[in-house]
């Protein structure tokens, strides 16, 4: 999971899109934008002056080899680096114009949402899984309401309405990752950021999520970490190709998959490595 | 089959007997000691045992009811001075112990948890006995519990490492607070061996004589509140087993056996209700 930078990679040259939101048209407005981000696990550094404008309710992927730091880019976003020791970033994100790193985490968190590589309910009951985001974050609603409508956005109702006081460990993993992002879209995130969501699920699990993605960007904005380039361009709207810890190239999905400017992206999509 | 192939079966098969017969010692070391209890001690039990006080030296008869109920309340109090010390200590170390403090809790528990008990009995006797003047209820439990801490401390941090980090994270990423993700996810996730823990320690000093002796001391009646010496089962196996008498020694078979069948029937009981719920599934 740990990005390792390679050190033979210059870091000041890097070939950053430049300003955020560089591949997209103007009128494009920005959820989030990452600009000259630094990111160092203790003295290695993990990411090279990274710039990137995340789009409003559309599907960004970050894509890339094994350690290219797009995981560690994407936990950037909702400031769940901070939970490793011995870290340190440099530069700004920007939620809505501001600063995430000037807000509360937890409100943060409540704001951005986060679906992890593999399944992680809590030891609860499915209801109490998907009930926990509103009952910390103290939403005003009724709760037995905002989990129908979570498990419904994570298309999961039908599947679950039956047992829901049943523990969350008897579903299956592809339910318990949708139990997952239903947990996290209860709390009505802005934001919600997928690392690797389907990495350990079958291919059916698989396409059901990916069908859940581009019905979710309706209503919220999304970044899914992805080392399957099929995946990428099936779901997403913009790309993000990384390697290193420096972001290559980033453009829309479409034409970074069949027109890549940069000959690393080129290599890789065509899988002459990673 | 060549020699060397030949020779690694035989090592294997020798090996594999020798774990098997230390293994059969282990559990026969046990089984002998409960079947030798079981089989003094069952013929001395009577119901009078468990409702009378012993009689006066001479008189054949008479319970231990007042050492059953001793024992019942210095364990009361053990509880309540070593569980939630040692259980929140146990979550200071493993979740906020930096290096440096968590080195120096760590190693304290660990030389406490090896220190003799009877140096426990030591330091009840100087703060709980000696300013008062007598010897107490209190003081006895007060110096269980001081035994508790270092295990509950010890294997509640140990339980609480032992939550998969992906569920910490998770609970984060919803927006939880730090102290919110440990007492609603974290614990929940890690209570039944927290709880299987503290019986264990509940067990143990259960048995514990030496630091009673100078602490609860012993009583022939009953002992009224927490104020008083009381009479324990493990002083009274000890006073009754190393008197002259025939009818004593029975007794304390009997109330050997009914320590340990106390002890177990806590214990069942506990993970009797612990087995409901949903427990995390081993990766």
């Amino acid at each position: 999971m740990s990005a390792s930078a390679k050190p033979a990679i210059s870091v000041n040259v890097s070939v950053s899109p430049g300003p955020a939101g560089h591949a997209m048209t103007s009128s494009q407005s920005m959820r989030m934008t990452v600009s000259r981000v630094n990111f160092f696990y203790g003295p290695k550094q993990a990411l090279f002056d990274v710039n990137l404008g995340i789009g409003t309710n559309r599907v960004t992927a970050l894509i890339g080899p094994s350690g290219c730091g797009k995981s560690t880019l994407l936990r950037t976003l909702n400031r769940m680096q901070e939970t490793v020791r011995n870290t340190r970033l440099e530069g700004e994100i920007l939620l809505d114009g501001q600063s995430i790193f000037a807000q509360d985490v937890t409100k943060l968190r409540s704001r951005v949402g986060m679906v992890f590589q593999r399944p992680n309910p809590f030891p609860k009951s499915i209801y109490d899984n998907v009930a926990y985001g509103p009952r910390v974050n103290g939403h005003k609603k009724p709760v037995a309401e905002i989990v129908e409508a979570s498990l419904h956005r994570a298309a999961l109702w039908d599947e679950v309405k039956d047992h829901l006081h049943k523990s969350a460990y008897e579903l299956s993993g592809g339910q318990q990752q949708r139990l997952c992002i239903a947990r996290a879209l209860a709390v009505e995130p802005e934001v919600l950021l997928l690392d690797e969501p389907c990495s350990a699920l079958d291919p059916i699990s698989t396409a059901k999520i990916e069908e859940l993605l581009v019905q979710l960007k309706e209503s919220c904005t999304i970044v899914i970490v992805t080392h399957n380039m099929q995946q990428a361009a099936r779901v997403s709207d913009f790309t993000a190709f990384m390697l290193n810890g420096v972001l290559v190239e980033f453009s829309p999905t479409p034409q970074l998959f069949t027109t890549p400017t940069d000959p690393r992206t080129e290599a890789y999509i065509t899988g002459r490595f990673g | 089959m060549s020699a060397r192939l030949r020779w690694r079966k035989i090592l294997s098969a020798f090996m594999l007997t020798m774990t098997g017969v230390c293994a059969l010692a282990a559990v026969s070391v046990l089984f002998f000691i409960l079947g030798y209890l079981v089989y003094h001690g069952s013929t001395s039990l009577s119901w009078s045992f468990f409702v009378k006080l012993p009689t006066p030296v001479g008189e054949t008869g008479g319970g231990m009811a007042n050492a059953i109920l001793g024992s019942a309340k210095l364990l009361l109090l053990a509880s309540m001075v070593g569980v939630p010390i040692g259980f929140l200590g146990g979550v200071y170390l493993a979740e906020f112990g930096g290096k440096t403090a968590g080195f120096v809790v760590r190693y304290a528990a660990d030389l406490m948890n090896g220190a003799p008990s009877i140096v426990i009995g030591i330091l009840a006797y100087a703060l709980l006995v000696k300013p008062f003047g007598h010897f107490s209820t209190l003081a006895g439990g007060f110096a269980l519990g001081v035994m508790m801490i270092p295990i509950t401390l010890r294997s509640t941090e140990e339980f609480l490492n032992g939550v998969p980090r992906a569920l910490r994270e998770g609970a984060m990423a919803l927006g939880a607070s730090r102290w919110r993700t440990i007492a609603s996810v974290i614990v929940p996730a890690a209570y039944r061996g927290i709880l299987t823990a503290i019986l264990l320690a509940l067990a143990r000093v259960a048995g514990e004589t030496a630091p009673l002796i100078f602490t609860a001391f012993g009583n022939r009646f009953w002992s009224h509140g927490w104020g008083q010496p009381t009479a324990s089962l493990p002083v009274m196996i000890y006073t009754y087993a190393i008197a002259p008498y025939e009818d004593w020694h029975r007794q304390a078979w009997a109330a050997g056996l009914v320590l340990l069948g106390l002890v177990l029937l806590t214990n069942i009981l506990v993970r009797t209700v612990l087995a409901r719920g949903s427990a995390i599934p081993r990766e």
